[in-house]
């Protein structure tokens, strides 16, 4: 009890201050990535032929290491929170961009049939029948990218963009275990949060038409 | 309303969806388009709001080429109900009903009313505006998909299969309903099926096709009883044939071609002795061309003592006819619902050429239960008739 008192009484500002980077650099990531992969994705299905190939590249970025996506962004971005949040970017991209992909895709045909039909035109189709019945799956995405993005995060302690693994690799350099657990319990908490959030948040961007029916119709 | 002029679809590949299609459609008609999977009904149909844009020929719609104007325009101008009904999960009742006055602009307050007078009109509470679809039996919800093509009032529905997913008693009732709506409405309606029954039942004219071409056009009637070819035959069906055969019998084929009757100048005692030897309880009265006058009963000869007077005075002069080119079923209705025993069959000259009995109404059930074969049996139900006469000298 002593050891964690005197922990966040020698630590406790540097440790809001760490979460809060971490959380800034997490989150900045995570809304590149919703504003480029949603639109991203709801475009793909548009030009089947083109979706194949942009898919497999996405996915090929994301078997990269990340210590070496990092590491790649040094030179061109040099150190510091924007290569960091640039390379978690592109990690973001993949879960947000298969899913709207999917989601959009797997909207009944016959919906968007009657859409048409009905007079609406592309643009209506897409923003009053595409994107509500395929918020479920997107939001999913979404929720995925933000857990792992919490957990990457850390590593852009490595190219001095600081956040929560500046603790965990500080102790690891200097065999300080309370460091290391002082930084990787509030990464581990933030993830379940966010999870948790973006759970809700889910729930309520889902129309309430569809709800508990798993996904789209 | 609507004119195809020698429309063609083919898709890449070098598939003829439809084949030179000329077709013209009236105001406030009721066309059932039938056919085959793949023989370009649904092709056509779609052609109409421009889901399918045709290879060739001219659509023109209240005399407008189709494809010289706005699409999405055109596309809110006319009602569309699809199968498996269609109706968006994400949004209200009322939202799905209003969605055209929506796109077209309507304000909300008069999207509201209008989304409730049409709930009004298949007999749904208000209360239903705010749930959502999935709360619905397939049946509402088709209702539904229906109001809401009805919602910006336009004069032409397409209808692609709209009662193909609904079990058949709910199918049935919403067949009926929807027939009723259409004709208080006066909408013109293009209906897309493979059910011949379900066309039978609503269409006033069906367009039977085949490799994207039309083999028939006609009312239920005339394609019943004159199918063009073996085709139209083999898709309507033997039963459904035999059964119409049934239903467009005439009275001459199955009345009694001899009938007691007796002259003008009988007298009473000579009319009893008739119907003594013949066992019936009436005659009907003819001249000497044959031409029927009128019908004595045993009643009425029973209430005039008077055994020499004429018969021409006796009998009741105004008595219902039927011709012999009359189809069964309206003949049956007179008699079924005016009570009468029988009804005397006449030609164009009013003579009597025969008589149609409750008797011979009992045979064509028989007939159409059991089949024509059990001569013996009806026989022994003739007996029990009224002015039912077997083998005789006549007038």
């Amino acid at each position: 009890m002593d050891a964690i008192r005197s922990f966040f009484s020698e630590y406790g500002g540097l440790l809001l201050e760490k979460t809060w980077e971490h959380l800034y650099i997490s989150f900045a990531a995570l809304l590149l990535g919703v504003l480029v992969a949603v639109p991203l994705g709801i475009l793909l299905v548009r030009i089947p032929k083109v979706a194949g190939f942009i898919m497999s590249i996405v996915s090929i970025v994301q078997t990269f290491p990340s210590l070496a996506i990092l590491a790649f962004f040094i030179p061109l971005l040099g150190i510091g929170k924007v290569p960091a949040i640039a390379a978690l970017f592109l990690y973001s991209m993949l879960p947000i961009l298969r899913n709207t992909y999917i989601g959009v895709k797997n909207v009944n045909r016959n919906l968007l049939e009657a859409a048409r039909g009905m007079g609406m035109t592309s643009f209506q189709r897409t923003v009053r029948v595409e994107l509500p019945l395929a918020v479920p799956v997107i939001m999913a995405g979404i929720r995925m990218s933000a857990v792992y993005l919490i957990g990457w995060a850390t590593l852009a302690s490595f190219i001095g963009g600081g956040g929560l693994g500046d603790f965990i690799f500080d102790g690891l350099n200097l065999f300080r275990t309370d460091l290391v657990i002082g930084g990787a319990l509030p990464v581990t908490l933030l993830a379940i949060l966010l999870d948790w959030v973006l759970g809700r948040v889910e729930y309520h961007a889902t129309p309430k038409g569809i709800r508990g029916q798993g996904g789209a119709a | 309303m609507l004119v195809f002029e020698n429309v063609s679809k083919v898709y890449p590949g070098g598939k003829r969806a439809v084949d030179h299609l000329d077709l013209e459609i009236g105001e406030g008609e009721f066309i059932c388009f039938i056919g085959p999977s793949g023989c370009g009904k649904t092709t056509t149909m779609k052609m109409i709001n421009r889901l399918v844009k045709p290879t060739d020929g001219k659509i023109l719609l209240n005399g407008k080429n189709i494809l010289e104007q706005n699409v999405v325009e055109l596309r809110r101008s006319i009602g569309y109900v699809i199968q498996q009904i269609g109706l968006f999960p994400h949004m209200t009742i009322r939202d799905n009903i209003a969605l055209v006055p929506r796109l077209k602009g309507v304000p909300a307050e008069e999207r509201n009313k209008r989304a409730e007078e049409l709930l009004e009109l298949v007999n749904m509470p208000k209360e239903f505006l705010d749930r959502f679809p999935h709360e619905l039996s397939g049946g509402q919800q088709q209702r539904i998909g229906v109001l809401r093509a009805l919602a910006s009032n336009p004069p032409l529905i397409l209808m692609d299969e709209p009662f193909g997913a609904l079990d058949p008693i709910t199918r049935d009732s919403l067949q009926a309903e929807f027939k009723n709506l259409q004709q208080s409405l006066g909408k013109t309606i293009i209906f897309v099926t493979h059910d011949m029954d379900e066309a039978i039942k609503l269409a006033d004219r069906i367009v039977i096709m085949r490799a994207g071409q039309i083999v028939q056009v006609g009312s239920p009637d005339e394609i019943l009883r004159n199918p063009a070819d073996d085709f139209v035959r083999d898709f309507i069906g033997k039963d459904r044939l035999a059964e119409a055969q049934q239903h467009f019998q005439t009275v001459g084929q199955i009345m009694n071609p001899d009938p007691v009757s007796i002259g003008l100048g009988a007298t009473l005692s000579e009319a009893v002795r008739t119907m003594r030897r013949r066992r019936v309880d009436s005659l009907l009265v003819t001249d000497d061309a044959g031409i029927l006058r009128g019908k004595v009963t045993i009643e009425q000869i029973d209430r005039n003592r008077d055994l020499d007077a004429a018969v021409a005075d006796l009998m009741e002069r105004d008595i219902q006819t039927v011709r012999a080119d009359t189809l069964l079923r309206d003949a049956t209705r007179n008699i079924l619902v005016r009570g009468s025993k029988y009804v005397p069959v006449v030609d164009a000259r009013k003579r009597l050429i025969g008589i149609i009995t409750r008797t011979n109404l009992v045979d064509v059930l028989y007939d159409s239960i059991w089949g024509e074969e059990d001569d013996e049996e009806q026989d022994a139900v003739v007996n029990e008739a009224a002015a039912a006469p077997q083998t005789g000298e006549g007038s």
